[in-house]
């Protein structure tokens, strides 16, 4: 079992407040990672940690490390913007930016420096088959993305970022905003990413995270409470705490 | 219930009201073209554009004013475009917020909007036609009505800039963007539209102020077409104040028929910008 990203003891600060509060977790190559827990635990702030997007907040601190290929992140080894394009993210909202289909999924690809149009096609064909949407899209390109549904929007995001090539995949509550159809969608996609990616995902519904993950960690008021495979959290938790949020007792 | 016939009364009143405002500022607007158009329309013909002003209404034409005026416009845009646009981006983007030099600066841009014209000619004529020896040049007016309507671009600019949703910015850094990739690839194209929607704002008051150009000392009286930035020059507000001013009433009509054409140049001016805001516009849709 590889590990690809090895937490340890993080704290993180927005300003006075606590949000996380020693942190431990490995996590592991090419499995689906579940981060569960009610609103305001923190799993959020923690998938952010991963890339660094907190550091777009004014005010936040942190503490410990977070190894990833050897290296802590938050130190002065590791440029933030290689580490994203390495560390790619997916957002609660579908934000595709207001451009066209082909130029939101070259967005950071042309601007990691590939110029050729050929391998720009053929990225944005790889990208948009990889997130399941190349059939739905593949005749009209060039129109805005912001034509698609928000199911659609969704996949084109993820598309986006696996034109990167990204190593790990983090994924904050995608489908948060989407209806069942596009929800089941995104789940099967998730399966499929899974044996090139690896993925870590936020998620509010317990029943997703028992679908689609292996590994869960459920979170409570900034701590890691429980972390394990899936199927043993779901099903036989050692925590009190995590057998009452998983039998729906609160949260 | 027994008030909601004297409820849907005052409904009705107030929806009559509003349009009763809006009726005034129309009407009074008519009135004022009509006046004009009646006084000006008949001397407009090619001499009164290939005519330079004379002391004879008949023989008088508007060809350095008009030709004034496309240059400061186009002069004034070059400045205070990027400068205005590139201030707004630091401000929003790149300076401090917490800072207090940065709350200061913010608050007295807003501030400097307010300032009445003729104190930035008082200091145009002190720095650029004075101290820096620019003389009474198109680029002493120029940068002068630059002072002036940066105040506008920028505040209009900020405003475009901080209706850029956050997700937008932040979808941009994952994919490991730099921050001018962010502002470049995100924020300008988004804000374009606002961007320039303020800029047609400022065009407009740059192309209609006199009270900064009269101190300044552009001349009316010049039978040149300005040929670099460092000529005299006169523009068509001054030209109008000028003709406005003469005894005789052949030259209030001629000025008539200078304000038709200062409109037109500024209906032309904002329509390029219009296209150019749609362009933008559409291409988010």
């Amino acid at each position: 079992m590889n590990i690809k990203i090895d937490v340890k003891n993080l704290d993180f600060f927005y300003g006075d407040f606590k949000a996380l509060n020693n942190i431990n977790i490995e996590i592991e190559e090419n499995k689906v990672t579940a981060f569960i827990g009610p609103s305001g635990c923190g799993k959020s702030t923690f998938i952010r940690t991963m890339n660094r997007m907190n550091d777009l907040i004014d005010g936040t601190k942190h503490v410990g490390e977070i190894i990833y290929e050897g290296k802590n992140i938050y130190s002065s080894e590791v440029d933030v913007v290689e580490l994203r394009t390495k560390v790619g993210m997916v957002f609660q909202k579908p934000n595709p930016f207001p451009k066209s289909i082909y130029e939101n999924i070259v967005f950071g690809p042309k601007r990691n420096g590939i110029k050729k149009k050929a391998e720009l096609d053929r990225i944005v064909e790889t990208s948009l088959k990889d997130a399941a949407l190349w059939e739905e899209v593949k005749d009209r390109l060039d129109s805005s993305a912001w034509s698609l549904s928000g199911g659609q929007q969704q996949r084109l995001c993820i598309a986006r970022a696996l034109a990167m090539k990204p190593d790990v995949l983090l994924m904050d509550e995608p489908t948060s905003a989407l209806d069942p159809v596009a929800t089941s969608k995104i789940e099967e996609l998730i399966g499929e990413l899974k044996d090139k990616y690896t993925i870590v995902i936020v998620t509010h519904s317990m029943q997703q995270a028992g679908r689609i993950s292996d590994n869960t960690a459920f979170f409570l008021m900034g701590k890691l409470i429980e972390y394990g495979e899936t199927s043993k959290i779901f099903s036989n938790p050692e925590d009190k705490r995590t057998e009452d949020y998983i039998t729906g007792r609160f949260g | 219930m027994s008030n909601v016939k004297k409820r849907k009364l005052i409904d009705k009143g107030f929806h009559i009201l509003v349009f009763l405002t809006t009726l005034f500022g129309l009407l009074i607007l008519s009135i004022l073209l009509f006046d004009i158009l009646k006084d000006g329309l008949k001397w407009i013909n090619i001499e009164f554009f290939t005519n330079f002003t004379s002391r004879f209404a008949e023989k008088a034409g508007i060809r350095a004013p008009l030709f004034g005026s496309i240059w400061i416009i186009t002069i004034t845009m070059i400045f205070a475009f990027p400068i205005g646009v590139g201030s707004a981006l630091y401000l929003e983007e790149y300076s401090d917020d917490k800072k207090i030099l940065t709350k200061i600066i913010k608050l007295n841009i807003s501030n400097l909007a307010g300032v009445p014209s003729i104190v930035f000619g008082i200091l145009g004529l002190g720095i650029f036609v004075n101290f820096l020896g620019f003389g009474r040049s198109i680029l002493s007016g120029a940068l002068t009505l630059t002072l002036l309507i940066l105040p506008i671009i920028i505040v209009s600019s900020q405003e475009a800039i901080k209706s850029v949703p956050k997700e937008l910015r932040h979808g941009a850094y994952a994919l490991g963007a730099t921050k001018w990739q962010v502002v470049k690839g995100v924020v300008l194209p988004y804000s374009l539209p606002g961007i320039l929607t303020g800029s047609i704002l400022a065009i407009a008051r740059a192309l209609g102020e006199t009270a900064p150009l009269i101190i300044i000392g552009a001349v009316t009286f010049i039978a040149f077409i300005p040929e670099s930035i460092f000529d005299k020059f006169t523009t068509l507000p001054m030209q109008v104040y000028n003709w406005s001013t003469m005894p005789q009433t052949e030259f209030h009509d001629l000025a008539a028929g200078a304000i038709i054409i200062l409109l037109i140049l500024l209906l032309g001016a904002n329509a390029v910008a219009i296209i150019l805001r749609n362009k933008y516009q559409n291409r988010i849709k």
